[in-house]
């Protein structure tokens, strides 16, 4: 029974793994495709360490603490590493997508 | 270990290895650099996942700081590969 739980865990994670994968190598520009990155990829990730966790519990009698911080330290880690390469794409003047509609921060940048 | 949680495993692995190649070809080709950045921070992502696959499959706990290692790793990578491409230093002086 707690193998079918952690396949289970193990397929969730894989998929949205492969997603955010499949988001980056679709999306149109930058800044679209951190938004795949960091979401989807962050969830994936946890699915899985999630699925070693309960692994090595009911397979060892371990609790493993490192993989429970694995997963508080990508969920940390990801927004800001995301923020800082948006905010450098935007300083150097990446360009859009042409299919975007409203640029907030374009006045704030005008000088 | 059972025949099911093995075929999964499998499964898995091979899934996120077509998922690191098609990171790889948006990092190699990828249009400006924070692309190419984007797509590094994720292939870190995705070794983690691996890792933890590797770490069922052998039945072993040693692999478990090597998870936390490759974390940490990427995210500082990150910072410092974000850090360059905005202001061409890393480490500055001037606080703005």
């Amino acid at each position: 029974m707690t193998e079918v739980v952690i396949s289970v865990l193990l397929l969730m994670g894989t998929f949205f793994v492969f997603s955010s994968s499949l988001g980056i190598l679709r999306f149109p520009d930058v800044y679209s495709r951190l938004h795949a990155a960091t979401k989807s990829a962050t969830l994936g990730v946890s699915g899985v360490m999630l699925a070693a966790f309960l692994f090595f519990l009911f397979e060892g009698n371990m609790v493993s603490g490192k993989l429970i911080l694995g997963i508080l330290f990508v969920l940390l880690t990801a927004p800001v590493s995301g923020h800082m390469i948006s905010r450098a794409a935007y300083r150097t003047g990446v360009p859009l997508s042409e299919r975007t509609i409203k640029d907030e921060l374009q006045k704030r940048y005008k000088d | 270990m059972s025949l099911l949680l093995h075929n999964v495993i499998w499964l898995c692995m091979i899934v996120i290895a077509i998922s690191i190649l098609m990171l790889l070809y948006r990092a190699i080709k990828g249009p400006s650099n924070p692309d190419r950045a984007v797509a590094i921070d994720t292939i870190g992502i995705n070794l983690i996942a691996m890792t933890g696959l590797v770490a069922i499959q052998l039945n072993t706990t040693r692999l478990n700081d090597v998870i936390l290692l490759i974390g940490i790793l990427t995210f500082i990578a990150t910072i410092a590969i974000a850090k360059f491409l905005e202001k061409g230093v890393i480490i500055d002086r001037s606080r703005d």
